[in-house]
């Protein structure tokens, strides 16, 4: 007789479904188990002909436990911040925050292929964790270099325009406490590598 | 009234001109204005896609260091991502005592600490409207706004989410607010169906084609309604609008011509203010034949380069010119 493999490993100890965990790693209620599959959230999303899967898809494949299939989406990396879905969800599904832990379980979990939005989430906060302040200047000119060379020529008109606008600093501002915002954010990263 | 002022990094430079106007409108408005004590940035919609522990830590460090002041327990922000990050700490902070202890240890570390609840965060709109409210404003107006069509923008996160008990101060599908304070300044008021549509945030970015898409539709609405100039009231959307919208153009091969301004500009204008010291000239879409309709003259931009201090990174730097 052939074993079937059972997530029940001792009484009382169950492997975390990936629904469980989705829920764990946003904050608040994020109510994500109340959804009914109305597939209001994507007909609300601005930027969703370029998603591979809709929200509504990417929560059924939660429940389904497709881990793999979920942090390799670009979903969550086109969703826009916009929250059209979450105010018009009649279950009132947090999806925006649920956006937000798909993407940090894919950095985690290193599933999600394409490097440009991670990278630019990166790249911004590299200055704001060394300086306390975010460097538009220093964000996009190493963001180009890296993803989107030939985009400086495209890009250079606007550089330039607000260069003589006085609109881009040439050097970030660095806030006077420093060394405590570092031991915040220190103490602030031991504490979610232990959750 | 006074407030607390979360400035944010955008207002620093880029939207330079919203913070200057912000300030010369305050004085006639009656609000006083506490800029909070060694700021940091809110982290945008950038730390929280990398570490949700760290992310909200940060933004905690600004609700510490504001509620410090003891004279206001009212926190001001005019950028409308720094507004619902402060928003979203507090809110969920006080509602997830896990949540509220774990950001306390890190605070901790800095020797900080912030309890769920103990500020108000309000965006400047909702304080102008509701503090000041259209009556106080309508009183002030010296030069109306009349002839001027105007498309009034609000973008998502000042009306989107719902968060906490008071939800939010403005309706999240069709806000209301910023068209009536334009109409008391004397504006033709454009019923603009986009107006609490998205600009496309950090897309511009990540995906060309997504966020350019973006920011055509809202351009070309404000266009086919014959709106002078869209009024806004955030810094990402007057960056995506203004400075994007001729990458824009070239994107899609287009020609639109549609200036963005902030609203607390256009409140400065109608105060009689003039146009330079409320930071009018810095847009990078040109305002200066929309607004020689109501008979404002617009100088030619100065050149502002500041030098870089002595401790700066090396970095490029421009000659400096008259």
């Amino acid at each position: 007789m052939s074993t079937v493999s059972v997530s029940l490993t001792q009484e009382g100890s169950r492997k975390k479904s990936f629904l469980e965990e989705v829920i764990e790693h946003t904050p608040g209620d994020c109510r994500l188990s109340s959804c009914i599959q109305c597939g209001t959230c994507g007909g609300s999303c601005p930027s969703g002909q370029d998603m591979d899967h809709t929200p509504r898809a990417i929560f059924a494949m939660i429940s389904a436990g497709l881990k793999k299939d979920v942090l390799k989406s670009n979903t969550p990396w086109f969703c826009v911040s916009c929250y059209y879905c979450m105010v018009r969800c009649p279950q009132s599904v947090h999806i925006t925050d649920i956006m937000y832990t798909l993407k940090r379980l894919a950095i985690q979990e290193k599933m999600y292929d394409d490097s440009k939005a991670p990278d630019f989430s990166k790249t911004f906060i590299e200055w704001v964790e060394n300086y306390g302040r975010a460097f538009e200047l220093g964000l996009m000119s190493m963001h180009m270099i890296k993803h989107n060379p030939f985009g400086v020529f495209k890009m250079a008109g606007m550089g330039m325009g607000m260069i003589s606008k006085g609109r881009m600093a040439f050097t970030p501002t660095r806030i006077k406490g420093m060394d405590s915002l570092k031991a915040i954010l220190n103490k602030a990263k031991e504490l979610e590598a232990m959750a | 009234m006074k407030y607390s002022y979360f400035p944010g990094c955008s207002l620093e430079r880029n939207a330079s001109a919203y913070h200057v106007s912000a300030m010369a409108i305050a004085e006639p408005l009656g609000m006083e204005f506490i800029e909070v004590d060694d700021w940091n940035c809110c982290g945008a919609t950038e730390y929280i896609s990398l570490n949700l522990t760290a992310s909200y830590a940060l933004i905690a460090r600004n609700l510490a260091q504001a509620s410090k002041e003891t004279s206001t327990k009212q926190l001001v922000a005019p950028c409308s991502a720094c507004y619902l990050n402060l928003k979203k700490c507090d809110a969920y902070m006080k509602e997830s005592p896990s949540l509220e202890e774990k950001i306390n240890t890190a605070l901790a570390a800095g020797g900080l600490s912030y309890k769920g609840g103990t500020l108000k965060v309000r965006h400047l709109l909702d304080v102008v409207v509701n503090d000041i409210g259209y009556d106080a404003i309508a009183a002030k107006v010296t030069k109306p706004l009349k002839g001027l069509r105007v498309a009034p923008y609000y973008g998502c996160m000042i009306v989107r989410p719902k968060l906490g008990e008071n939800g939010t101060f403005d309706n999240p599908e069709y806000p209301t607010t910023l068209d009536k304070l334009l109409k008391v300044l004397g504006a033709t008021v454009i019923d603009f169906p986009l107006k609490a549509h998205c600009c496309g945030g950090h897309m511009t970015q990540i995906s060309e084609s997504t966020g350019f898409e973006l920011i055509r539709r809202l351009i070309k609405g404000a266009t086919d309604y014959k709106a002078d100039l869209i009024v806004t009231l955030c810094p990402m959307c007057q960056l995506n609008l203004d400075a994007f919208q001729g990458a824009m153009n070239s994107h899609f091969n287009t020609s639109y011509h549609m200036p963005v301004l902030y609203f607390t500009q256009m409140i400065g204008l109608a105060f009689g203010m003039d146009a330079a010291s409320l930071g009018i000239g810095t847009e990078l879409v040109d305002a200066r034949a929309a607004l020689a309709k109501i008979g404002v003259e617009v100088p030619e931009a100065e050149l502002v380069v500041k030098k870089p201090p002595k401790e700066a990174l090396p970095m490029p730097s421009m000659p400096e010119e008259k």
